[in-house]
């Protein structure tokens, strides 16, 4: 430790140095690998050459352009749902939960020790055909004698709903939680409704929680393929189902390389557009 | 403070707002408690049928009850080796993940040099990375290089992702921490080290052990970054994906029910105890 008192402006770059060195061997090297392989042609048998082969990306974007839109759009609305349902949880903990707060947030975590692909599994169970769920919606006409919720997009978007759900709700509820309930008395001692108190001054204040919710939730479903797997059927396979396939059935790298760097892609004009419409500042002050 | 400022209201609209706020109360509670039973309404079937007796292949109707699946939880070939996989490689990656992940944060959050931006950003970028492409990048890097997949690319793979919800979870602590503890221990002689071993290495060790748990949790429930990586390894998730395919087994029930047993019973009693303290600490 003398060495490191004598150079103290040297510590943090030995602190920080094995971790930085592991993500950038096996997180930023790789990506550099996926975007060098996207660029090859070739085959499996034959052996893949690196011929700056764009074509690949066009190739991806005109063979699965309905994947690609599917997989925005099932993020999307599972998004956009989870969000709808977890807030009034979390404004429910946040405000209402007193000193049961953190037993009631475990509640909310507990389902996730369950393993993903089990859970997903009993969602199976859940929605098959001769389920509970089928036979008390055809029972009230809501599906018909045969109609199913399996093998439909209903029950996969169902299913990334329910599987990001904590990332939803565990950034609203600590922005909810940090607000100063003095502030909403103040609203309510100038003669604003309960309600406009809401709008005007809880809504704005948890918006941080929103849009990092928002972004953790979204992100990981555009990218999910377990859900259209188990779930679903063919016709609702989403992007990561098709990169998964082409890794590893197809073999064809180039191919499975491209969709990811256009899944990326994709998502981070989601995030920008989504940023901009809410304003840049909600998202930089949430980002680390 | 409604009350106060309906005294003033006539007696109807005082009536009228307080059956409101009534209802409104009540709903916000009623529809939370749906939402615990949505949540918990998985897992019950998880448990349930982790005690049904299949006649069959298929695990989804229920037939009848029976210890058997508990008593003979290894009673399926290959389930105990993914078992065994996947908790070595929990433990290694989240050891190793926690002590790098706990030095980033350290140095973070401690002290002032270049680069500190573009580190935030490197930490930041894997959590916002989905993971199949997490997944299929690490596996070209393997591929080019020629690299045996199994136990070593499938451990390299976990902590590569668990570092940085490591330093996350230990930074959210060290920001609130009072340096004037080392301070203090400075001025009474300690040097940086017995400083660290001493004051600063308790104070956040809660956040090192919360690191940890989050690290194996994560670790063992993988299945896409380990779906790409793996190799003919099998880890638990993988196992439930090709069991899946043909009917899993009410032992995969079992097993699933075990690891949540365990993690929500330490989460608990985590939970339990700081509620204590807390009332300990109000009442006196």
């Amino acid at each position: 430790m003398g060495f490191l008192h004598r150079n103290r402006q040297l510590t943090p770059y030995l602190l920080l140095a094995p971790g930085l060195l592991w993500l950038g061997v096996f997180f930023v090297v790789p990506l550099g690998f996926l975007a060098y392989q996207s660029l090859e042609s070739g085959n499996f048998d034959i052996g893949y050459s690196f011929t700056w082969a764009w074509g690949n990306y066009w190739d991806a974007i005109h063979n699965y352009r309905e994947q690609f839109i599917r997989s925005l759009e099932y993020a999307g609305i599972a998004t956009a749902l989870a969000l709808l349902v977890c807030y009034p949880v979390a404004y429910w903990i946040a405000f209402r939960g007193g000193r049961w707060k953190n037993l009631l947030l475990l509640f909310i975590v507990a389902p996730f020790f369950v393993t993903y692909l089990i859970r997903t599994l009993a969602w199976e169970s859940i929605l098959s055909d001769n389920g509970i769920v089928v036979r008390t919606l055809q029972h009230l006409h809501v599906l018909g004698p045969g109609g199913r919720l399996l093998a439909t997009s209903t029950a996969v978007v169902a299913g990334i709903t329910y599987n990001f759900l904590p990332f939803m709700a565990l950034p609203l509820y600590v922005s909810l939680e940090q607000i100063d309930e003095r502030l909403l008395e103040a609203a309510q001692d100038l003669y604003a409704s309960k309600w406009k108190a809401f709008i005007r001054v809880t809504l704005p204040l948890s918006l941080p929680g929103v849009v990092a919710g928002t972004l953790l939730t979204f992100i990981p479903a555009a990218g999910d393929f377990i859900n259209a797997q188990l779930l679903g059927s063919p016709n609702n396979h989403m992007i990561g189902n098709v990169i998964q396939s082409k890794f590893l059935e197809l073999t064809d790298y180039p191919a499975a390389a491209s969709m990811s760097f256009i899944l990326m892609a994709a998502i981070l004009l989601a995030v920008f557009a989504y940023a901009r419409a809410v304003g840049t500042e909600q998202l930089t002050g949430t980002a680390v | 403070m409604s009350a106060v400022a309906a005294t003033a209201q006539p007696r109807a609209r005082n009536f009228a707002a307080s059956a409101w706020a009534f209802v409104r109360h009540h709903v916000l509670t009623a529809y939370s408690i749906l939402f615990f039973l949505y949540l918990l309404l998985p897992i019950a079937v998880v448990v349930m049928f982790s005690f049904n007796h299949p006649s069959g292949k298929f695990n989804y109707v229920w037939q009848g009850f029976t210890w058997n699946n508990w008593r003979y939880w290894d009673g399926v070939p290959g389930i105990r080796s993914a078992i065994f996989l996947s908790l070595e490689i929990a433990l290694f990656a989240s050891i190793v993940a926690t002590v790098l992940g706990t030095l980033i944060a350290l140095a973070l959050v401690r002290y002032g040099f270049r680069g500190r931006g573009a580190t935030n950003i490197l930490i930041f970028l894997p959590l916002s990375t989905p993971e199949i492409v997490l997944g299929a990048s690490l596996l070209t890097l393997f591929l080019n290089l020629n690299v045996v997949f199994g136990f070593w690319t499938i451990l390299i793979a976990h902590i590569m992702f668990c570092i940085s919800f490591a330093v996350v979870t230990v930074k959210a602590r060290l920001v609130g921490f009072d340096r004037h503890l080392e301070e203090a221990a400075m001025d009474l002689g300690a040097n940086e080290w017995v400083t660290f071993r001493k004051v600063t290495l308790p104070l956040i060790a809660p956040a090192i052990l919360a690191a940890l748990l989050l690290c194996f949790a994560i670790s063992i429930d993988d299945f896409v970054v380990t779906y790409f990586n793996a190799g003919s390894e099998t880890t638990f998730p993988l196992f439930v994906w090709g069991a899946a395919r043909v009917g899993a087994p009410p032992q995969v029930n079992v097993i699933g029910t075990a690891i949540f047993v365990v993690a929500v019973s330490a989460m608990l009693v985590n939970v339990l105890v700081q509620m204590r303290r807390e009332r300990s600490a109000a009442t006196t």
